[in-house]
């Protein structure tokens, strides 16, 4: 029997009756981060990770109501025994463990197998059919360890900061943006964020992530000198507005999993590109499916039709499911979705 | 190598001129002359053929990889250059060659030309295991001939001559030719790049043409020139030929024939070399190679005209005129011209200017005065491949702008304007004098996109090239389908050609590779140069320079144009 199944409103679990990160409005949901193309609001209730409550308290609504699960903790619900464990992607993420008369289903959401400090590494989890995602589904995308990336980083920050010129880094306001922070060196000089990024550093913080100190970049003068020494963390949709017209003279870089092939690069039209994502590198994927010791696997969006067929080659029973999370098969996103929810 | 990969990275990441100066300059100053001799090379253009089958490149990367083949293509469509593909499949490697790129190019690279398959799939492997992955993609950009990064040759010499400590136009001036094939970059050639101006620089070496000297476009209406230009009888005003620029170079009792690209081209010209005779030691001229016979009356209308006639005329069988460019364009490519295509497609240099006379640059000079002497010459040499390029007169610019109107039916793209006393300048400068071209209005129809293809480079992933058809009926007509006649991919702006690759997936029929064919709902107007009938082409049809005017988001796909629009324009 599937545990899982593609419907219109989202993936659905027909023994248990509830839908995990649905994108219509439903009953019951199971969320398993809060990006938000995984966490909608208008569902009557959630079940969630527990480290990451303060994230979707403060993103879908301090009021929703959301009963909340430790890692590896089990309850059953209409016979289906459901357990969260750690997915590696952002704070709180987790896989959706199902059990249902002897069969076990995992959905991995969005997941992320190198550890990054900032919340739980992804565990394998022993299960029958793992439902997985294909983000970066081709085998050109290939992670350097991040200590080499945050080195980087580190040196295009000293090397402006020399020149006195602002480092602005574009990076997703919630996942990518506190990895950043974590894993820089805070001694090179302030750290400023954009009004979108600090209050998910303060969920950060509360859950006991070193994130070091940050001020709004709002409140600087554009002749303030601080700017000149300065790293200043912004959400993509930032770039080219008017507000950054207050840095002056600045060195811009993204980081991203896309910016892997040049093309994406120039097309972003920053200095710099670093390849920093939250999610699985094709090694990546083939060890975290390999590690399921799962026999049926479910591929979600990304690159869909070529990790199925892949699969497939290895002798996998392999499927596409189609589901309204991050882009569409094949797309690279050539602009950052505006909300700059979808994540990379 | 690894050097050069920097200055590569460096040299992409940014849009600032000035940035780029800084980068090169940067490069030049610490690199080997023998390293910078090739980065000049490469920097300004210069290609050397394909050292290794792509072909082989491919197996051997799905061989060391041991990805399947359908993944690797995959993966090269969604990454849309093969060099970075292949740095991002082959297995990655720490970067221990010290080897600078002239060592690279010359003991490793250069010898791999033609060697047989099993050699190099031995020895290629040996040099991936030295790169690391930036210095691998540009290693593969060299093999490929694919090497291009964002910077002008103007840009090599300015940061040449901030390095040397000389003016600009003198390192243009030792460039020219540098990137020709049959000249292999060394630490001696580049020193003399970066040499200390010296007196006897001036007199002239071997074959070595002059920077050509480039036009700017005028698009201003012509009521304004009065005011732009000052009065037309200040203007030598030519045609604008649709041929091949070339300089004409005859020192030393030898010839040779430079084009525009700075490529040695007297080999594929040779009517032209019984000049060899008939031109003084130190000369050098300046001028189009055209196509240039008798029309075939029949199948050919009222395209070319003679130089005793430069009003439009009706053209005769027994009257040589110039000749439509697809015709140039039959030779330009073949490497041995047989007797056949030399009869059927003679050539000759519509001369226009002199720029040395008597082994003196004339460079200097005014304009008027090198185009008289120039006619001087000319008539001299009483050569049948040597004419000049008519001079055209008119009582003032409206009347000019009434001759313009011939163009098309002449077989020309506009005028040329160039002012009587300019100098003749270097490259695109406007210090010494400017030529303007003024071009007629690119040929124009409105067209519908049907399949579409992704880009490369900075373009990958999205669709950004398209095949335009049209109607092969009128709109009345009960059936009629859409016939595929021009590709383009230029002329849309990044936004638009989001929004456009946006549509294409949402309206895909089906995907072939890297093709997508789409239902029919966009309408552009193509703007193209040229048209020619075509055996090749399913619609009959052929354009030339064919880009994207505008998209007509006002019309819907049934009033797009048809067959019968295009064959109007071909009379």
């Amino acid at each position: 029997m599937d545990l899982v199944i593609a419907r219109p409103e989202g993936l659905y679990c027909p023994p248990g009756d509830f839908y995990i990160d649905p994108w219509r409005p439903v009953e019951r949901a199971v969320i398993t981060h809060g990006h938000g193309d995984h966490a909608h609001t208008g569902n009557q209730h959630y079940l969630a990770a527990a480290p990451g409550e303060g994230i979707l308290r403060q993103r879908l609504g301090q009021d929703i109501n959301l009963q909340t699960l430790e890692y590896g903790e089990s309850i059953t619900h209409h016979g289906v025994k459901l357990s969260l464990h750690p997915a590696g992607h952002v704070l709180g993420s987790a896989q959706v463990r199902l059990e249902y008369e002897g069969e076990v289903w995992v959905a991995s959401g969005d997941y992320k197998v190198e550890p990054d400090g900032t919340c739980e590494p992804f565990e394998p989890v022993r299960c029958h059919t793992f439902i997985t995602e294909s983000t970066f589904g081709l085998p050109i995308y290939k992670w350097a360890p991040q200590s080499e990336i945050f080195s980087g980083i580190n040196d295009w920050w000293r090397e402006n900061a020399a020149v006195g010129k602002a480092s602005v880094l574009f990076a997703y306001s919630f996942g990518k943006a506190q990895r950043i922070l974590h894993g820089i060196d805070p001694s090179i000089g302030p750290i400023l964020v954009h009004g979108a990024v600090e209050p998910l550093n303060r969920v950060y913080r509360a859950a006991g992530i070193r994130i070091p100190e940050t001020q709004y970049a709002g409140d600087f003068k554009k002749t303030d000198p601080a700017l000149r020494q300065a790293l200043i963390i912004a959400p993509p949709s930032a770039g080219g507005s008017t507000w950054m017209r207050r840095f002056g003279e600045f060195s811009d870089a993204f980081a991203s999993g896309w910016m892997m092939l040049r093309g994406p690069r120039r097309r972003r039209g920053v200095d710099r590109g670093f390849v920093l994502s939250d999610h699985a590198d094709w090694p990546g994927l083939l060890w975290a499916i390999e590690n399921t010791g799962a026999e049926r696997v479910m591929v979600t969006h990304g690159s869909v039709a070529i990790l199925v067929r892949y699969l497939r080659e290895q002798g996998l029973d392999a499927q596409g499911f189609t589901t309204e999370y991050g882009a569409e098969e094949d797309e690279v996103p050539a602009t950052p979705e505006p909300t700059g929810e979808a994540t990379a | 190598m690894k050097a050069f990969a920097e200055l590569y990275s460096a040299l992409d990441a940014t849009t600032s001129s000035n940035a780029k100066l800084a980068a090169m300059q940067q490069y030049f100053s610490a690199a080997a002359p023998e390293d910078a001799a090739w980065a000049v090379y490469f920097l300004s253009g210069g290609r050397p053929r394909q050292l290794v089958p792509t072909r082989l490149l491919r197996e051997q990367a799905i061989a060391l990889s041991g990805l399947p083949d359908w993944l690797f293509e995959e993966s090269y469509q969604a990454v849309g250059d093969i060099a970075e593909t292949l740095s991002l499949l082959l297995p990655q490697a720490e970067h221990s060659s010290d080897e600078g790129l002239a060592t690279w190019m010359e003991n490793k690279l250069l010898p791999l030309r033609g060697l047989p398959p099993e050699e190099l799939m031995e020895r290629l492997p040996t040099f991936w295991s030295q790169l690391d992955r930036l210095s691998l993609m540009v290693c593969l950009k060299l093999i490929t001939g694919s090497f291009r990064v964002g910077v002008s040759k103007l840009l090599v010499t300015r940061a040449l001559a901030a390095l040397a400590d000389i003016d600009s136009k003198r390192v243009a001036q030792r460039l020219v030719g540098y990137t020709d094939l049959s000249h292999r970059p060394s630490a001696e050639g580049y020193l003399k790049l970066i040499a200390a101006e010296s007196e006897d620089e001036h007199a002239q070496r071997g074959g070595q043409p002059y920077p050509f000297f480039l036009a700017h476009a005028l698009q201003q209406p012509v009521d304004q020139f009065e005011t732009l230009l000052g009065p037309a009888e200040n203007w030598q005003v030519e045609w604008k030929w649709d041929g091949i620029r070339a300089q004409i170079v005859k020192r030393e009792g030898r010839l040779w024939i430079w084009s525009r690209g700075e490529e040695l081209v007297t080999e594929r010209f040779p009517e032209l070399h019984s000049l060899t005779q008939s031109l003084p030691d130190g000369t050098v001229i300046d001028g189009e190679i055209v196509v240039w016979k008798a029309p075939v009356i029949e199948t050919e209308t009222a395209q070319g005209f003679t130089l005793d006639t430069p009003a439009p005329g009706t053209p005769d069988a027994d009257t040589p005129s110039v000749q439509p460019f697809a015709l140039l364009q039959q030779r330009i490519g073949r490497k041995t011209l047989g007797k056949k295509i030399l009869e059927d497609v003679p050539v000759v240099i519509l001369a226009y200017d002199l720029l040395e006379w008597e082994g003196h640059d004339w460079r200097s000079r005014p304009q008027h005065e090198r185009r008289s002497q120039l006619e001087t010459l000319i008539t001299q040499c009483d050569s049948p491949v040597l004419l000049p390029s008519p001079v055209l007169t008119g009582t003032d610019w409206l009347d000019l702008g009434k001759q313009r109107e011939a163009s098309r039916s002449l077989g020309v793209e506009g005028m040329m304007l160039k002012a009587r006393d300019s100098m003749y300048g270097v490259g695109r400068t406007k210090d010494m004098g400017v030529w303007w071209k003024w071009k007629v209005d690119p040929f124009s129809v409105d067209a519908v996109l049907i399949y579409a293809q992704r880009g490369h480079g900075r373009r990958a992933s999205l669709y950004s090239d398209y095949t335009f058809a049209v109607w092969d009926g009128p709109e009345d007509a009960s059936e009629r389908t859409l016939v595929p006649f021009a590709k383009a991919y230029s002329g849309l702006t990044d936004v638009e050609m989001r929004k456009v690759d946006a549509i294409i997936r949402k309206t895909t029929v089906e995907k072939f590779g890297p093709v997508r064919s789409v239902t029919p709902t966009l309408v552009f107007e193509l703007g193209f140069e040229g048209i020619a009938l075509s055996k090749r082409h399913k619609s009959g049809i052929a354009v030339r320079f064919p880009r994207m005017l505008r998209w007509r988001l006002d019309k819907p796909v049934a009033e797009a144009d048809s067959l019968a629009t295009l064959q109007d324009l071909l009379s």
